[in-house]
């Protein structure tokens, strides 16, 4: 099997999801087309190179259907002949681009491809894709469908995190976050986005709120309660849980993932594609797994798909330096920890979709990235990237330093 | 024309009237003759350019009460013999067809070309409202009996003639899956509020109105088969589309425990067929009809809760020639939570009631029951204040035997305790006519005993109500050894006259339904002292299909109460009667923590003054041990929770106390809820097979115990191949005493 090589990431900030967000003005085209723009001319790359783009986008409907990579490819004027091809699994859609991009590659059948992502939240909006999964009877009764947040609530209820666990965690994440961005961690991943006559439009993730403590957290109101009990969703949650007597309603905006706007891209190649472009690997994805977990709970996928990776990548939990899981909800991540006994320290260690957001069908294409820049920043080895995602799956991928 | 079931008179104005007339019925119903009847009625009109318009109305008193049931069954069993002879597609092809017939003839008479209105008065429900909503327009009479609604799905049916579809393209989607979920039965000016119905008039002007309408130019076309219709909810994939059904889903979930395939087919057809043209939409609801039709639920629902109900509520086990018992006036003796109650409903059913205590105060203390429960009617718009005044008016109080003379039935319910019963059988029977019944409420004690007291047992019966009277339905009719025909009968018609359902039983402790209700809260004691986590234990048992939680049953029926009949049980029966991890539960929950239900305000559920009952988190600690939630069988303990239910209904039956699977069916569910969509304690049994029942209730006594042991009668049968119903059905060991 031929390896897999990370050559370059990029990611533009990230934007707040709405009317008065900085990309709002962006179209997903526009955001898609940037971070290919960059990763080709900062690594003055020869697209001829290029086999093939592969894009996460979770609503790809509106401006963002009609497979947006191979109009963003064109746009970029990557030339005619490099295709595009854009997929959906949910939030994780991003890093299972970057798997698929470097499947490719292991597989001897591309030589150098580019996985990535994109989501204009702000623009397309969230569930504009419809689906069959929460709306059709013969699968949402099946799968007890709920929204993320109730099923973040249950994960909460169930393995024993009360609000103060998941809010205390949400501080950290701004802390985290804040302390990344003033020592310059992000620098060499965030590209600024420019309007078409250069002019800086945004080069800052500006989701965060720094200054958030433990009180001002508390004056949130849960936001799943109505949807919980006048929707029915809580009774959904008790019967695939009947173990729980009631739902405890913990996660609010404030402990929950950001909605923003945002797109990344992660150029991969072989050894061989490497050298011929001139380019020094920076890593090397060395295995990835995909699982399907309980749809009810959904979010504890990370759990699952971790278990299966290390089994088959040959590895222990002590034998990875640093993790990022996409903070969808605060549980998700408490959940994690727990489950694998993990020490805090070496978890999202520069914040995340809490404080930064959460474009989703970019963010793991995203936070591959910053796992990649935080080992290189301290030296260490090897990192595990994964997410939680909808209708219970999980996405993992362990990369290394070359 | 030669019709039998309609009349057709076409006025001068060329508006055909069509009357649904039904011979020797008094019902119309939907029967293959008048489904004949009415495709001749529309070719012929159709064809007729002198019919500018057709009213379709009733020549009786109501519109129609919906189909045949006993139709449908026929169908069925005819799918079945043509699947053993001609094999499973072709039995399918041919079901599919037969059962979409009426589907079609209302289609075609929507799109017959001529505008067609509805006179409507009286019933008009399931197949009958499918018939009128397939009207171009609806006239109802303002008739205080007037109702319209599709109650398929209350015998696990759903409407398959079009019900679904046309209902969820004239209301708003949330409003029609409500309508059609609940099944309710619609007053007029309701009906026209949501739109059901476009008229209400006085009931001598529904086909004027109806005709009025034709000449005002309706059109003979339906709003969905108009271009660029839009239904109310809009499109199905649409924001508003997206914030309905996800929650329609989770709904039908909370609501049904996903038990119900009639209730989750009518959400299908609805998400499908509103993104489908009309003749495509039906077409799918015919599918899920005919799926539906062939679902053991639904047979299992119509047997008792439709045929088997009916035949009890006529009377079914009403001895013959023992001539209509003459009930004016019933003499209640004990006025107390019980004894109001069954004051409450003979009085609401017009008979006179002498409601005796041992002082006036106590006796007009269980009056003041039924004038607290009238004028919550009369708050819910569900009754005139002139009702409540007749009916208290009819119950007299009294602290003195003596009043009880002209009584034509008695019914004590005062303290269970044989003592103070014999008192008062003796009072009692020194006053009343020779001639009169005298019948028990007792829940505990056995008539055979209490008839010893009395100088007349062949006329003593037991009659016993369920908690809390006006709500309950099932009434048990206990025999005593001597019981004779007579008070049998008085009992019967008694419960017919306040409109229950009479199951008769033998004499025996906990006669059936609590014995039942007895091995279902024993149960879920003994998953909590093995450490299922006690949230689990009571919403599993809602998941196996019970109305309510065994600790949560056990909180309102008293868990002192549970202590004392254990108590009881083992000094009759001796130590191995009662399981002791059970003992050990209630000795704790009573003695050491004073525990004793909602009536202290502390049970297995804290009850907080604001806000809803929660687990006391003290019941944890008294499980030896925790199990881990994930590790547990939910599946197995659904099964326990039902297999140890049916299993003592198989031991009643054995032993002579039910006599007869209707009544061990119907008086499980309306009795103690157990599981509807099962048909019932022995139709459960039924519908897995005696043998699979056995093996199933063998794997339980290996990994749960002893308790869960075939009886007899339910070994021989899973090697027999009998069942409760066939014709091979078993009879029970020991006849009506």
């Amino acid at each position: 099997m031929a390896e897999a090589y990370i050559y370059d990431h990029v990611r533009t900030p990230r934007g707040r999801g709405k009317p008065d967000g900085s990309l709002h003005e962006c179209s997903t085209l526009k955001l898609a087309a940037s971070v290919l723009e960059e990763i080709r001319d900062r690594n003055e790359l020869d697209t001829k190179l290029v086999d093939d783009v592969v894009l996460g986008c979770v609503d790809p409907v509106g401006e963002a259907g009609s497979d947006i990579a191979r109009a963003a490819a064109l746009t970029a004027d990557f030339g005619d002949h490099v295709p595009g091809v854009q997929i959906n699994r949910f939030c994780a859609s991003g890093l299972d681009a970057v798997n698929f991009a470097a499947a490719q590659v292991m597989a001897g059948q591309h030589e150098m491809t580019i996985g990535g992502g994109v989501e204009s939240m702000s623009r397309v909006g969230m569930g504009a894709a419809g689906g069959a999964w929460p709306m059709d009877p013969a699968i949402a009764i099946k799968s007890y469908f709920m929204p993320q947040g109730i099923s973040a609530d249950l994960i909460a209820t169930r393995y024993g995190f009360n609000r103060d666990d998941v809010d205390a965690y949400a501080v950290e994440s701004q802390k985290r976050a804040a302390l990344a961005w003033s020592e310059g961690r992000f620098e060499r991943s965030v590209v600024s986005v420019k309007d078409v006559n250069g002019l800086t439009i945004l080069d800052r993730d500006e989701h965060m709120r720094p200054q958030t403590d433990m009180q001002s957290l508390g004056q949130l109101r849960p936001s799943f309660i109505e949807m919980g009990q006048m929707g029915g969703f809580d009774a959904v949650a008790i019967q695939a849980h009947p173990e729980v007597e009631q739902v405890n309603h913990v996660h609010h905006a404030g402990n929950s993932s950001g909605i923003v706007d945002g797109a990344a891209a992660v150029l991969i190649g072989s050894k061989k594609a490497g050298k011929a472009a001139g380019l020094k690997p920076r890593g090397r994805i060395r295995a990835f797994a995909n699982i399907g977990s309980e749809p009810a709970m959904m979010l504890t996928g990370p759990v699952d798909v971790t278990r299966k990776l290390l089994k088959r990548a040959g590895m222990k939990v002590s034998d990875i330096d640093l993790f990022e899981l996409n903070e969808a909800f605060a549980s998700v991540v408490l959940r994690y920890l727990q489950a694998f006994e993990i020490d805090p320290a070496i978890m999202n260690v520069n914040g995340g979709a809490i404080a930064m957001g959460h474009p989703l069908g970019a963010t793991g294409a995203m936070i591959l990235g910053t796992a990649l820049d935080e080992l290189e920043r301290t030296g260490k080895e090897t990192a595990l990237v994964t997410l939680c995602i909808g209708a219970g799956m999980g996405t993992a991928t362990i990369i290394e330093r070359v | 024309m030669k019709l039998a079931n309609f009349t057709v008179e076409t006025d001068a104005d060329g508006i055909a009237l069509v009357s649904w007339d039904q011979p020797e019925r008094s019902m119309n119903v939907i029967t293959p003759d008048m489904m004949a009847d009415l495709a001749t009625v529309i070719d012929t009109l159709a064809a007729d350019a002198a019919v500018k318009g057709i009213v379709v109305t009733s020549a009786k008193s109501d519109f129609s009460a919906g189909a045949d049931l006993t139709m449908l069954q026929g169908v069925r069993a005819e799918y079945r013999r043509r699947a053993e002879a001609d094999g499973q597609e072709a039995a399918l092809a041919f079901f599919f067809e037969e059962t979409r017939k009426l589907s079609l003839l209302y289609r075609k008479l929507e799109t017959c070309g001529k505008p067609v209105a509805a006179a409507i008065r009286g019933l008009c429900l399931g197949g009958g409202f499918e018939l009128a909503l397939a009207c171009h327009h609806r006239v109802l009479s303002d008739d205080a009996s007037s109702r319209v609604g599709l109650p398929e799905i209350k015998v696990g049916l759903f409407p398959g003639g079009g019900g679904t579809q046309r209902v969820a393209r004239l209301l708003a989607t949330p409003d029609a899956l409500q309508f059609l979920f609940r099944g309710e039965q619609i007053k007029p000016a309701m009906a026209k509020t949501m739109g059901l119905v476009h008229a209400v008039v006085a009931g001598d002007q529904v086909v004027q109105a109806a005709k009025d309408w034709i000449k005002g130019g309706g059109k003979a076309v339906a709003p969905w088969d108009v271009k660029g219709f839009k239904a109310p909810s809009g499109k199905v994939f649409s924001p508003v589309g997206m914030q309905i059904f996800p929650a329609a889903n989770a709904i039908y979930r909370r609501e049904t425990y996903d038990n119900y395939p009639a209730a989750k087919a009518i959400l299908a057809s609805v998400y499908e067929g509103l993104q489908l043209p009309m003749d495509l939409a039906l077409k799918v609801e015919s599918r899920y009809f005919a799926k539906i039709l062939r679902s053991k639920e639904a047979a299992a629902m119509i047997r008792s809760l439709f045929v088997s109900m009916g035949e009890l509520n006529k009377g079914a086990r009403r001895p013959v020639g023992v001539p209509a018992s003459e009930l004016k006036t019933i003499g209640i003796v004990g006025a107390g939570f019980m004894g109001a109650g069954i004051a409450y409903v003979t009085a609401e059913a017009g008979m006179n009631v002498v409601l005796l205590d041992r002082d006036l105060e106590a006796a007009e203390k269980g009056k003041a029951y039924s004038d607290n429960l009238m004028a919550g009617r009369i708050k819910k718009g569900r009754a005139k204040p002139e009702a409540k005044e007749a009916l208290l008016a009819r119950i007299r109080t009294t602290a003195d035997y003596a009043d009880l003379k002209d009584c034509d039935l008695i019914i004590e319910a005062v303290f269970e305790d044989p003592k103070i019963k014999a008192d008062v059988i003796a009072s009692t029977e020194a006053v009343i006519a020779p001639q009169v019944v005298f019948a028990s409420n007792t829940s505990t004690l056995p008539i055979t005993g209490l008839a010893r007291a009395s100088s007349r047992p062949d006329q003593f019966v037991g009659i016993h109500f369920f908690s809390p009277v006006e709500k309950m339905l099932l009434v048990e009719i206990i025999k005593g050894k001597k019981t004779g025909d007579k008070a049998l009968a008085a009992a019967l018609d008694y419960v017919r006259a306040i409109k229950k359902t009479p199951i008769v039983v033998n004499d025996a402790r906990g006669f059936y339904a609590n014995r039942c209700v007895g091995a279902y809260i024993r149960e879920g004691h003994l998953m909590l002292m093995e450490g299922v986590p006690p949230a689990m234990i009571e919403t599993v048992a809602k998941m196996a299909g019970m109305p309510v939680g065994p600790l949560s049953l056990n909180d309102e029926v008293a868990i002192d109460l549970g202590l004392k009949i254990a108590r009881a049980t083992k000094a009759e029966l001796g130590e191995d009667a009662v399981d002791p991890e059970q003992e050990k539960l209630l000795v704790a929950m009573v003695e050491t923590h004073g525990r004793l239900g909602r009536k202290n305000g502390k049970g297995f559920y804290d009850y907080p003054e604001n806000g809803p009952k929660r687990l006391w988190p003290g019941v944890a600690d008294l499980q030896r041990e925790k199990l881990d939630a994930d590790a547990i069988d939910v599946e197995m303990l659904k099964q326990r929770f039902l297999v140890a239910q049916a299993l003592e209904a198989a031991r009643s039956f054995e032993e002579g106390i039910v006599t007869d699977a209707r009544e061990a069916d119907v008086g499980s569910i309306i009795g103690f809820g157990f599981a509807p969509f099962t048909g019932g304690t022995l139709s459960y049994i039924d519908g897995m097979g005696a043998k699979a029942f056995v093996e199933l209730c063998k794997k339980l006594e290996k990994a749960c115990g002893a308790r869960f042991k075939p009886n007899r009668q339910l070994v021989k049968m899973a090697k027999a191949g009998g069942s409760y119903y066939g014709a091979e059905a078993p009879a029970p060991t020991r006849e009506a005493a």
